[in-house]
């Protein structure tokens, strides 16, 4: 299937570059809101663990210019997007340091601020578990007691009594047979940190409850009509009454996926009608109270047959989701049935448990657990080809999964370009071609990891799209997709453009507007480009069949020998016929009797995948579809070790994925380099540390380092493979995500193929390899 | 204690009360409106609110704002009175940026190096924007668009 494609997949500039570039991108800090605006600020609880006993608020109230001081008295109501078992404010226990246990509302910040120290609040001190072996340890506090009574999806498995927010099993074949016939067994045990999106932009609301009692909201948001949701079921509103604005966003990476301190802002408006309140996050508070990504404790187990294939793969995984798991519990739910990586395993056994512990809550991250859970399989698939003296790479090729194999939970492989993508970074990074360094002190190695990730949504998730034409011919889509930076407005117009003829300078996307655009169940996952993608795929061919329509009617042309191109619609069998849209799209063609055929042209479309179904066997997790399709790649590093201090600096990086087909190939190339360059900050250097009360102790650029432009490789070398999705807008899957996924494993095992050692614990750290190049008990044997 | 502050933005003479402790990120956002401005931390460790004084880059969030008094602070709203910038025009050409937060910033960072070096080396240039984060694009796009800038201007000079 050859088709001539005009925009998509050729390059353009991002639409909204011009916006970003003049700084005229009115993030929701920049929408002024006049003198009416107040200020909200919150109180977080100094203890990790700890029981409300009471909370005096009578001094702050008293303070001139303070309008109102929230507890959770006034908002007990519990709210979540998966299991419900977050308080807005709690009434009973915090569960984590800074964990809001109070809301100002005030003429000013600085009033606000005042007032939230006049609060004075009593607490009990529990014990405090901070490490997820700890949280299923036999006679653990409970985190959260009423585990039992949360309202939760149908397709959790919460374990009330214990710490366990959810467990996924998978149970595939017979492992024991399996082991049995393995000629060899390798193992690990790994441990991820908790690490932070850290958008530069932090988290902010600005709502308002109108008297009428109308709620709008303007959120740095990826999830405008899941929070409008959200927030009608926890306010006990109607969803019409509620509206909610996504401005541009400066960042989102998962954080700003869901809800969170959204939902603080609005019990702030309505206890504050008439007025708009903003609540905007300090990097301190968007450290502990926006997200954090899921840490990891897990065991991986793989049995390999001589000839290098798995037979039988174990993996039990610790999630460490913080003080609750409203989110987190899905990012346990799609890794439990991923986390083999991208291989073709007969018998598979995984355990993935989400455990409450009293660290900040984890929610979405980029790449949704995969990266946590890679990092040990790709280690351990390295250890494993050194023991069977097998090259890594070929390891990787010989099990890498086909189209038609079973997954974990059994169901077909779709078509996918694996192979290609682990050949590829192979060559690009110059695979089995030693280099060495002008400097003795430093050795130069590499290494290598396959990857694949699904989108993590519900069974039914669904997408939708208007498109509108005006008088000059140019569109309006209408969609709730939101552009995070990754390029969705510039792969939408694309989409739209290609379907109708149009050149991409008619063609607008408006960012969402829960009012005015139609449903999108949020930006995240990396599924928009292909979900929403096929919607307004669908809203194009709509609006296109009412213009076939309108021509074929007034001019008696039959539809099938009609065509649109150059902004305009045009004929096979007669050259000289064109119509440009500016003629008729909202005011019809006029008749030879002066009557007019046609109207303003409209198209919607919508998309959701019928196919899935979450509703596994809790025993086995077999029996139903619970992922769309896995998105496949493979990336490498080339990294130069100064063999004293340990100090590494990465050269090179190569990384290919298959996206099935790239509607935007430059800015697909974006994705790669940004989320290598966010996987090697996590590689290297990020790391959320606690103490033993649970108190940040890095809450700040300065201590939490995230990569900044002297410390990523000079030579990056992104590359696209496209084996077409059946199901996707012109085959495309997404990427994005996947993008980060490899970083942290090819790094380790660079590390280990040049010094032979072995580091099982993120981040790899100069200080690390130097501590342990000699020491016997991280020895890998080379 | 409230002052009646004045100095020059982009250009224009401006008058504003402002309290001692009060930051110029703030008051440039909130009384004057220039919002390209943006806040990331707060404490000078991302960039994100970088602007001019007398022609050198300053965090405006650690700056009080009655410590430009009688001085020239310019903005990103100020760079491109007429229309974009060369190296605004090298951004755009290079899609450099993804969600956009970091650019005000990074535009006057460099800004700031291309007019005391207008062609400097990749590594000098790395340097002089290290203290400007961005967590979307890798930089690579920052990057390639600053060394044609600089490459543009090294055959001007010819
Ligand atoms: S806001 Fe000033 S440096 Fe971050
Ligand atoms: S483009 Fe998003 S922070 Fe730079």
């Amino acid at each position: 299937m050859k088709e001539n494609l005009k925009v998509v997949g050729h390059n353009a500039v991002r639409l909204d570059i011009l916006e970003k570039v003049t700084g005229t991108s009115e993030y929701t800090d920049d929408i002024p809101f006049g003198p009416n605006l107040l200020h909200m600020a919150v109180l977080g609880s100094p203890y990790a663990h700890a029981e409300i006993i009471s909370i005096d608020t009578t001094e702050a109230k008293k303070l001139p210019g303070v309008k109102a001081v929230i507890t959770g008295e006034d908002y007990p109501e519990k709210f979540g997007l998966y299991l419900k078992d977050k308080s807005i404010f709690p009434v009973d226990r915090v569960r984590q340091v800074g964990e809001q246990v109070a809301g100002v509302i005030a003429v000013s910040y600085e009033i606000a601020k005042a007032a939230v120290k006049l609060i004075k609040v009593e607490y009990k001190e529990l014990p405090v578990i901070l490490d997820p072996y700890d949280s299923v340890k036999e006679g653990a506090v409970l985190i959260h007691p009423d585990l039992g009574n949360y309202e939760i999806e149908p397709w959790l498995e919460a374990q009330p009594g214990t710490n366990i927010g959810h467990l996924r099993r998978i149970r595939k074949g017979d492992i024991e047979k399996g082991f049995a016939e393995a000629e060899y067994i390798v193992e690990g045990e790994y441990h991820i940190p908790h690490v932070a999106h850290t958008c530069i932009e932090t988290h902010i609301s600005v709502s308002k409850f109108s008297l009428d009692g109308r709620l709008t909201m303007w959120n740095s948001t990826q999830s405008p009509h899941t929070q409008r949701h959200i927030m009608a079921q926890s306010l006990g509103m109607a969803h019409k009454d509620i509206r909610v604005i996504a401005p541009p966003i400066g960042g989102g990476f998962g954080g700003k996926a869901g809800i969170s301190m959204e939902v603080m802002a609005a019990a702030g408006a309505k206890s504050c009608p008439g007025h708009p309140v903003k609540l905007r996050w300090t990097r301190e508070e968007e450290f502990y109270n926006s997200s954090q990504r899921t840490g990891l404790r897990n065991k991986v187990k793989i049995g390999f047959r001589k000839n290098g294939k798995i037979i039988a793969f174990k993996h039990e995984m610790f999630w460490d989701v913080g003080a609750s798991a409203e989110y987190g519990s899905n990012v346990v739910n799609a890794t439990g049935f991923s986390a083999t990586g991208p291989y073709y395993i007969p018998n598979v056994y995984i355990d993935s448990h989400a455990c409450y512990t009293n660290n900040p809550t984890c929610s979405a991250y980029r790449g949704f657990g995969y990266s946590e859970f890679s990092f040990g399989i790709e280690s351990t698939m390295d250890k494993a080809a050194r023991i069977m003296g097998i090259d890594a790479v070929e390891l990787r090729r010989i099990n890498a999964i086909k189209e038609g194999e079973g997954v974990a939970y059994d169901v077909p492989m779709n078509p996918n370009g694996l192979v290609e993508c682990i050949d590829k970074v192979a060559e690009e990074i110059g695979w089995g071609i030693e280099e060495k360094s002008d400097d003795s002190n430093k050795i130069i190695a590499k290494g290598f990891a396959s990857v694949w990730k699904a989108p993590a949504m519900p069974a039914n998730e669904s997408s939708s799209a208007f498109i509108k034409f005006s008088e000059d011919g140019s569109i309006n889509i209408l969609v709730s997709g939101m552009d995070l930076g990754q390029g969705f407005i510039t792969a939408m117009a694309k989409i739209a453009a290609e379907v109708l003829g149009l050149t991409l300078d008619k063609v607008r996307v408006e960012l969402p507007d829960t009012d005015r655009n139609p449903y999108e169940w949020q930006t995240v996952a990396s599924h928009v480009t292909w979900s929403c993608g096929n919607a307004v795929k669908r809203a194009a061919i709509d609006a296109k069949s009412k213009i076939l329509d309108t021509v074929q009617r007034a001019h008696f042309i039959d539809k099938s020998q009609l065509y649109l191109e150059d902004n305009g619609v045009k004929c096979t069998t007669q050259d000289s016929f064109f119509i440009p849209f500016s003629d008729f799209v909202i005011n019809g063609i006029q008749t030879e009797h002066n009557t007019w055929v046609g109207g303003p042209i409209l198209g919607s479309g919508m998309f959701m995948p019928e196919y899935t179904n979450a509703m596994v066997d809790p025993d086995t997790g077999l029996g139903g579809n619970p992922m769309v399709h896995y998105t496949v790649g493979a990336g490498a590093v080339t990294v130069e070790i100064d063999k004293e201090t340990g100090r590494m600096k990465v050269l090179k990086m190569a990384e290919a994925f298959d996206l099935g087909k790239a509607i935007n190939p430059d800015l697909s190339k974006d994705q790669i380099v940004g989320g290598f360059v966010q996987g090697l900050g996590t590689a290297l250097w990020e790391e959320c540390i606690f103490d033993e009360k649970g108190r940040m102790l890095n809450d700040g650029f300065t201590d939490y380092k995230i990569p900044t432009i002297v410390d990523v490789p000079r030579d990056m070398n992104p590359i696209l493979v496209e084996v077409p999705q059946p199901d996707g807008p012109y085959g495309a899957r997404g990427h994005s995500e996947h993008t980060m996924i490899p970083v942290m494993p090819a790094v380790a095992n660079a590390v280990a193929n040049g010094l032979g050692v072995r580091i099982s614990d993120v981040p790899v750290t100069s200080e690390k390899v130097a501590m342990r190049m000699n020491d016997p008990k991280y020895r890998e044997e080379m | 204690m409230n002052h009646i502050l004045k100095f020059n933005l982009n250009g224009d003479p401006v008058e504003v009360t402002v309290k001692s402790n009060e930051k110029l990120l703030d008051v440039l956002r909130d009384k004057l409106g220039a919002v390209s401005v943006k806040f990331g931390c707060g404490v000078a460790e991302c960039g994100a609110c970088t602007v001019l004084i007398d022609g050198l880059s300053v965090r405006s969030c650690i700056t009080f704002a009655v410590e430009v008094e009688g001085k020239n602070v310019v903005t990103l709203e100020g760079l491109q009175a007429d229309g974009p910038t060369k190296i605004q025009k090298a951004f755009i050409k290079h899609n450099a940026f993804q969600c956009g937060f970091c650019a005000p910033g990074f535009i006057v960072s460099a800004t700031e190096l291309i007019s005391k070096n207008p062609s400097p080396s990749e590594e000098e240039m790395r340097h002089a924007l290290a203290g400007n984060l961005c967590r979307c694009t890798g930089y690579q796009n920052i990057v390639n668009a600053m060394n044609e800038v600089a490459e543009d201007n090294r055959k001007g000079d010819k």
